[in-house]
C-alpha cells in the first residue's frame, strides 16, 4: 500500500477489572494506520471504541498486544514519555471542547506549547496563526463563553494544531454541535487531511463517517469491518444504525 | 514547562476566585502577623532586660562587710569594719580582675542656695566609675591627687543635679553637706532604673577618702563599707570568687571552721535570671503564635484540595495535551506558595504595623529585626511548600481519562 504506518495495533486486549472477574473490552485488535489517512471509527456504546481511542491517545495501556506510534512501543515508555508524545506528536479533539474557560481563546491555543517549552513569543504568533486559518483571529483575546459551540471546537481543533502533530484523535468532535456546524467542522477537518495530517475520528454518526476515506467498525471490543468510505456502504449503514 | 507562564498561571488561578483566595491567605496572614508581633514585644522585653543589666555594669561582684554585733544587737550587712581599702587593692591584683574599687557610702543632706536634697553619697576610688561603666557626660573626674587629699570634689547624678540645680549646670558650682563646701567637678551620664527600681542617678560621688574622713568616719583607718569588683570575662565569675573568698579569709586571719566577716555577692546573677525568664517568655509568645501559622498551612492545604477537586476536568485536559506530573506538580505548589508569600507579606506589615501602634499607645518597647522578617518569610515559603504538596502531588497524580470524564 503506501510506505510505514504511523500506527500499528498487533493482538491488542484491554481488560477492566470488576468485582464480578476481570472484563474483557477489546479482545485481540489489530490495525494499521498510514500517514495522510483520514479514518472513522463507528460502532455503538460499549463496543470498545472509546477505549480504543483512550489507548491511541496514549491516555491508557493495553493489557497486552503492541502499539507502535511514529515506530516508538507505547508499552515500553514511561509517564513523562507518553506525556510528551501527547503534546508534541498527536492533537486531541474532545466531544465537549475542553477549553480552559478562564483563559483568552489565544492562551488557550498556545498552551500546549507551554507544556513544550516554545518561548512566549513564539507561543503568540502561532496561536494566532491558526486562530487565523480556523477564522477566529478577531476573538482572540475574548474568553470561550463569549463564542458559539461550533466556534469553540474550531479553537479547540487549533490547539490540536499548534504543536504541529502529524496525527489527530478526536472523539466525537461534532457530539456537541447541530448539523450545519458539524459539515463545518467536519469541512475543516477534511482540508486538514489533503494538507497531510493523519486524522482519526470516533463517531457514532454515518453522515458524519461518510467524509472519512476510512471506516473502522467496532463491536464486542472487535473489529467487525475495515473498509474504504465507497459503494455499498450506505447498505451496510443502514444495517448498522439503531 | 517554563517558569514565568507557570507564574502567570498560578496568578490567574487566585485571581479566578479572589474571595476565596484572600480568605486563604487570611490564615497565613494572622499566623505571620501573630508570630512577627509575638516577636517584637517579646525582643522588646528582652532588650529592656538587657539595658538594665547593662546600665549595672557587667560581669560585678559586690564584696560586703559583715556585720557588726554590739551588746547581743546584730547590724545588718556592710556594717561591720571589716573591709578595708588595702582590701581592695589585693583583689585588684588578683588574676582575671579587670578592676576593683572600695566603697564607702551614707545619706547625706545636700544643700545648693535654697534648694535641698537627700541622697546617697558615695566614697569611691577614681575606677569606680570604670567598674560601673559609668561615662562623665560634662565636667571631669577627680583624680589620684583628690584621693590623696581628700579635697572636697563631687561628681553629681542626673536625679541629684535635676532636684538641686533646676536646670542650671552644676559643673564649678557648689553645694554643701552640712557645713562643708563640695566643688561639682562633673556631672554622670543616665543610667535609669536598676532592675529594683531604684533610681541609679539619684546620688553623690565623692573621693574615698573625703567620705571617711570628713563626711561620715570610719571606725579605724581606711575602713571602707564595699568592694565593687569587676570580673575581665563572664566565663571566669566562678573561679574569681573562690579567689576573693580565699584571699579575704587569708588577710582577715580567719581559721578553718571560723565564718567569714564578709560576703561575696554576685550581682549579674539576678539579672541573668530575670533576663532568662524573658526569653523563655518571648520562646513561649512565639510557640503560640506558631500554632495559628500552622492552622493557617492547614486552611491553605484545605483549599488547595478543593481546588483540586474543582479542577479536575482542567488537570486532564492539560494531560492530554502534554502536561507532565511534574508540570502539574509544580503548578500547584506554586499556587499555594504564592498563597502563602502573599499572606506572609501583608502578615509582615500587619505584625510590624500593629506592634508599632501597641508601642506607641502602650509604651511597650518593641524591638522589630530583619531577622525576624526573614525567618517568617522562610516559613510561610517552607508552609506552603509542606502543605501545598499532598494537594499537588494528588493533582499530578490524577488519571487523565478518569480527570477528562470529570463534570
Amino acid at each position: 500500500m503506501r510506505d510505514t504506518p504511523v500506527i500499528t495495533i498487533r493482538h491488542l486486549y484491554k481488560d477492566y477489572p470488576t468485582p464480578a472477574g476481570s472484563f474483557p473490552v477489546l479482545k485481540d485488535v489489530n490495525l494499521s494506520i498510514y500517514p495522510g489517512e483520514f479514518v472513522a471509527i463507528m460502532g455503538p456504546s460499549g463496543s470498545g471504541k472509546s477505549t480504543f481511542m483512550n489507548i491511541l491517545g496514549c491516555l491508557d495501556r493495553p493489557t497486552s498486544g503492541d502499539y507502535e506510534l511514529s515506530g516508538k512501543n507505547i508499552a515500553r515508555l514511561d509517564k513523562d514519555a507518553t506525556a510528551k508524545l501527547r503534546g508534541q506528536t498527536l492533537g486531541f479533539v474532545f466531544q465537549g471542547f475542553n477549553l480552559l474557560p478562564r483563559m483568552s481563546l489565544e492562551d488557550n491555543v498556545a498552551l500546549p506549547l507551554v507544556y513544550s517549552d516554545v518561548p512566549k513569543t513564539e507561543r503568540q504568533t502561532r496561536a494566532r496563526q491558526l486562530l487565523d486559518k480556523v477564522g477566529l483571529a478577531q476573538y482572540a483575546a475574548s474568553l470561550p463563553s463569549r463564542i458559539s459551540g461550533g466556534q469553540q471546537q474550531r479553537v479547540a481543533i487549533a490547539r490540536a494544531l499548534v504543536n504541529r502533530p502529524g496525527l489527530i484523535l478526536a472523539d466525537e468532535p461534532t457530539g456537541n454541535l447541530d448539523s450545519h456546524t458539524s459539515e463545518e467542522i467536519m469541512t475543516l477537518f477534511t482540508s486538514l487531511n489533503r494538507e497531510g495530517i493523519t486524522i482519526i475520528l470516533v463517531t457514532h454518526e454515518p453522515d458524519i463517517a461518510l467524509h472519512a476515506g476510512r471506516q473502522v467498525r467496532f463491536r464486542d471490543g472487535v473489529i467487525v469491518q475495515d473498509m474504504p468510505t465507497g459503494c455499498n456502504h450506505e447498505e451496510e449503514l443502514a444495517g448498522a444504525a439503531p | 514547562m517554563m517558569f514565568t507562564g507557570m507564574f502567570h498561571e498560578a496568578w490567574s488561578a487566585m485571581g479566578a476566585n479572589r474571595l476565596r483566595t484572600a480568605l486563604t491567605m487570611l490564615g497565613m496572614v494572622i499566623g505571620v502577623g501573630a508570630v512577627v508581633l509575638m516577636m517584637a514585644i517579646g525582643q522588646g522585653a528582652q532588650n529592656a532586660v538587657k539595658e538594665s543589666i547593662d546600665s549595672m555594669g557587667s560581669n560585678l561582684f559586690v564584696v560586703l562587710s559583715g556585720s557588726s554585733m554590739t551588746g547581743g544587737v546584730r547590724s545588718g550587712s556592710g556594717n561591720a569594719p571589716s573591709l578595708t581599702t588595702a582590701d581592695a587593692e589585693a583583689i585588684g591584683e588578683l588574676p582575671g580582675i579587670a578592676a576593683s574599687a572600695p566603697t564607702h557610702m551614707g545619706m547625706a543632706q545636700l544643700v545648693h542656695g535654697s534648694l535641698n536634697w537627700n541622697t546617697t553619697v558615695y566614697g569611691v576610688t577614681p575606677s569606680y566609675l570604670d567598674v560601673r561603666s559609668w561615662p562623665i557626660v560634662a565636667g571631669d573626674n577627680f583624680t589620684e591627687s583628690d584621693l590623696r587629699s581628700a579635697t572636697r570634689v563631687a561628681l553629681i547624678g542626673q536625679s541629684a543635679a535635676e532636684n538641686l540645680f533646676a536646670g542650671e549646670d552644676p559643673v564649678g558650682k557648689t553645694l554643701r553637706i552640712g557645713q562643708a563646701p563640695f566643688q561639682i567637678l562633673g556631672v554622670l551620664g543616665r543610667k535609669g532604673q536598676s532592675l529594683d527600681g531604684r533610681d541609679q542617678d539619684d546620688l553623690l560621688i565623692v573621693p574615698l577618702t573625703t567620705a571617711q574622713r570628713k563626711l561620715f568616719g570610719t571606725p579605724f583607718q581606711g575602713s571602707v563599707r564595699s568592694i565593687m569588683v569587676r570580673v575581665e570575662r563572664a566565663e571566669v565569675m566562678p573561679q574569681v570568687e573562690i579567689a576573693i573568698n580565699a584571699l579575704l579569709r587569708q588577710r582577715h586571719h580567719l581559721r578553718e571552721g571560723q565564718e567569714n566577716d564578709f560576703s561575696v555577692r554576685d550581682l549579674t546573677a539576678i539579672a541573668e535570671s530575670a533576663a532568662e525568664t524573658t526569653r523563655v517568655m518571648s520562646l513561649l509568645l512565639g510557640a503560640i503564635a506558631s500554632v495559628s501559622l500552622i492552622v493557617g498551612g492547614i486552611g491553605i492545604m484545605n483549599i488547595m484540595l478543593v481546588s483540586v477537586t474543582e479542577r479536575t476536568r482542567e488537570i486532564g485536559i492539560r494531560m492530554a495535551i502534554g502536561a507532565r506530573e511534574i508540570d502539574v506538580l509544580t503548578q500547584f505548589l506554586l499556587e499555594a506558595i504564592l498563597i502563602s508569600i502573599a499572606g506572609c507579606l501583608i502578615g509582615l506589615m500587619l505584625g510590624v504595623g500593629s506592634a508599632v501602634l501597641i508601642h506607641l499607645s502602650t509604651g511597650v518597647p518593641i524591638v522589630i529585626s530583619g531577622s525576624s522578617a526573614i525567618v517568617a518569610f522562610l516559613v510561610a515559603a517552607a508552609t506552603g511548600i509542606f502543605f501545598g504538596y499532598y494537594p499537588a502531588r494528588k493533582a499530578a497524580r490524577l488519571d487523565p481519562i478518569e480527570a477528562l470524564r470529570y463534570q
